[in-house]
């Protein structure tokens, strides 16, 4: 297990060196310069702007500003911004958890929800109920997310009332946020009624966010279900004469859980990038948003080092999942 | 009072091209401590027959039958729910591949103690002890530690030795061995047989053998029936059987064995079982059979008497003779 473990990690090596290359070359390609749009409309001097380029490194060779960056990184610095002249890990780890809350409300709503659907209308083969379900999670993955989220904000939001459009929570509570997660700040604040406020906030973002995994891991899971319906050992723990909810949803759904699984450790990274839209849609304060309105300004730093983060985590994700899929079939634990 | 009685069992598959009759018309009958053998090739419905017994065929299938009676119970009317308290208790079955009949995900002693969770009272303690005693009956070694064995840790050989204790869990009063030993190595085919019959007899249990192999129904079984395309086509002791077979397909199937060859070349039976498109008029066999003639060919051959093995034949043989005098009578 553990070489198994410092394999993986190794791998890990390339792939964040990719990534690093990737980050820093993306920004750079995109046009637009960091400094005249931090100077907005007044603009500003060839003299000043030679030394504010100066200062910021741009006057050197595209390579050596990488080097320079990897240097950093070796040394746990993934730069500052140009904008709030913060350090960037600060400020992730500022806005990671109201990501984290919004995706993990996601992804337990898919899967909670994902995945009795799947083993119902794998069951069900071909009666209403399975076509009815494929067709709503085919639609679900084929809506435009923004275009989704207008709609339930219209509907909801504006029609309704039910939810609020925007933000965490409502402005009449303020509190410390030692956890970053409103969930639990909001819980620990004791005011009354703000616990049931950053519920509201949350049920729109999670539900546009969990729509595309839970059409994912609802189809994943089905046609696994399918596949395992049909194996020796199912037929086995029928004879034995066992409840068909037992056969379903242990004996089958316990092999069937392999591609489920990894459908739900790939959706993790489509969450961070979903998220990006979601987060703008509803000004929610995460790294979602905080990406976007870094490479508006060109915050290269910002950008080169978020991405950095957003693709370890999706790294480590996945690292998580190979090591699951041992405790899921000890078949595999072997290899 | 039979143990298990079914009377003109039938089981039709809806498929994308029709319907497809797999059993037509089966009666079996097992006393209590009984010892038989279903025989056929592949495609004969010897296992459908009895999957639809357990219940076990999937939902393309529809199971009709004029009876179907076990321990006095009529399994037709039984609920779901009430059928499944036999299923797995009473009557208990092991199948073709041990390697892919076991779950890979759980434990040999998980899938042992389930079976006994759900049907008997035993506590967890009880459930271990009884677990450990059901792998030692079954002849694995250091049973104990085998209990938290995978499946995948496991041999062809003790993969089934581990079916056949799940099976054996719950002292059930029939056992049915789908093909026990055919995914099985030759040498290991003989332990299990041997082991199951001894099973058999120390237990007092009835025993349905489903196979192929004429040779393993020689040495293990009482009483044989023969199956073809679906039906019974003769039923008749194992003695009386092998001595004088009174369907041709069953004489036939003996001379197909290579202990009995005589000359140069092994017998073989021309052809193959008729399928869903082409089931022949008369009798199901006659495109095969060495005797058949245009009344085989046309009309559905009627079901002897006992004496003749219940042959469905309208020439059954004696000594290899096909009887045509009754002709006259037709």
């Amino acid at each position: 297990m553990l070489s198994f473990l410092f394999r993986r990690l190794l791998t890990f090596l390339p792939t964040f060196f990719g990534v690093t290359v990737v980050s820093f070359a993306f920004i750079r390609l995109i046009p637009g310069d960091p400094i005249l749009l931090l100077a907005g409309e007044r603009g500003v001097s060839p003299e000043r702007y030679k030394e504010l380029s100066e200062q910021m490194g741009f006057d050197r060779p595209l390579w050596a500003q990488y080097l320079e960056y990897l240097g950093g990184l070796f040394q746990g610095d993934l730069g500052t911004s140009f904008v709030t002249k913060k350090p960037v890990v600060t400020e992730f780890f500022a806005l990671f958890p109201a990501t984290l809350e919004l995706s993990i409300c996601a992804i337990l709503l898919a899967v909670a929800l994902g995945i009795p659907a799947g083993v119902i209308a794998a069951v069900n083969r071909g009666k209403f109920f399975d076509q009815a379900l494929m067709t709503t999670a085919l639609i679900g993955y084929s809506m435009p997310i923004f275009w989704w989220a207008l709609l339930l904000i219209i509907v909801f939001s504006s029609g309704l009332g039910w939810t609020p459009v925007s933000g965490r929570i409502s402005l009449m509570y303020f509190f410390d946020t030692p956890t970053g997660f409103m969930l639990i700040d909001s819980l620990l604040s004791g005011q009354k009624g703000a616990f049931l406020s950053a519920v509201r906030h949350l049920i729109l973002p999670t539900i546009v966010l969990a729509t595309i995994p839970l059409a994912v891991i609802a189809r994943q899971t089905r046609s696994a279900m399918l596949e395992v319906l049909g194996e020796d050992y199912v037929r086995t723990a029928r004879a034995k004469g066992l409840a068909p909810l037992r056969v379903n949803g242990l004996h089958a759904l316990r092999n069937a859980m392999i591609p489920v699984v990894t459908v739900i450790g790939l959706s993790v990274g489509t969450l961070l990038a979903g998220a990006i839209l979601t987060e703008t849609i509803f000004s929610w304060p995460g790294i979602g948003k905080w990406m976007v309105d870094s490479i508006f300004r060109r915050d290269y730093q910002v950008v080169q080092g978020g991405l950095l983060l957003i693709a370890t985590i999706v790294m480590i994700v996945n690292l998580s999942v190979d090591v699951l899929y041992g405790f899921i079939n000890p078949k595999i634990r072997k290899g | 009072m039979p143990l298990l009685e079914i009377r003109n069992l039938s089981v039709d598959f809806a498929t994308a091209s029709g319907r497809f009759r797999a059993v037509d018309g089966v009666d079996v009958t097992v006393e209590p401590g009984d010892l038989m053998a279903i025989v056929g090739e592949s495609g004969s419905g010897k296992s459908v027959s009895m999957l639809a017994l357990m219940g076990l065929l999937p939902w393309t299938a529809t199971v009709t039958a004029d009876k179907m009676e076990f321990d006095g119970q009529d399994l037709r009317s039984l609920s779901a729910r009430a059928k499944r308290q036999i299923i797995g208790r009473d009557i208990s079955m092991i199948f073709q591949e041990p390697m892919s009949s076991l779950n890979p995900c759980f434990t040999v002693g998980f899938q042992i103690k389930e079976s006994l969770k759900l049907h008997t009272s035993l506590d967890r303690r009880q459930r271990q002890d009884r677990a450990v005693e059901l792998l030692e009956l079954v002849g694995i070694p250091d049973p104990a530690k085998r209990l938290n064995a995978f499946p995948h840790q496991l041999s062809g050989g003790m993969s089934q030795r581990a079916m056949i204790a799940i099976a054996l869990a719950c002292q059930p009063k029939l056992l049915i061995a789908d093909e026990p030993t055919t995914a099985l190595d030759v040498t290991i085919q003989a332990q299990i047989l041997e082991l199951l019959t001894g099973l058999q007899q120390t237990a007092g249990m009835a025993m349905i053998l489903i196979t192929h192999d004429m040779g393993v129904v020689a040495e293990t079984v009482r009483r044989v029936s023969v199956q073809y395309a679906g039906q019974k086509v003769e039923e008749q002791p194992v003695e009386d059987l092998f001595d004088d077979p009174h369907h041709p397909y069953t004489a036939a199937l003996l001379a197909a064995l290579p202990e009995r060859a005589t000359g140069k070349h092994l017998p073989t039976i021309k052809g193959v079982v008729p399928g869903q498109f082409d089931r022949p008029q008369g009798c199901l066999f006659s495109p095969r059979c060495a005797f058949a003639d245009e009344r085989c060919r046309t009309i559905v051959p009627p079901r002897q008497p006992q004496a003749l093995g219940q042959a469905l034949c309208h020439y059954p043989l004696i000594d290899g003779v096909p009887q045509k005098s009754q002709e006259v009578t037709a």
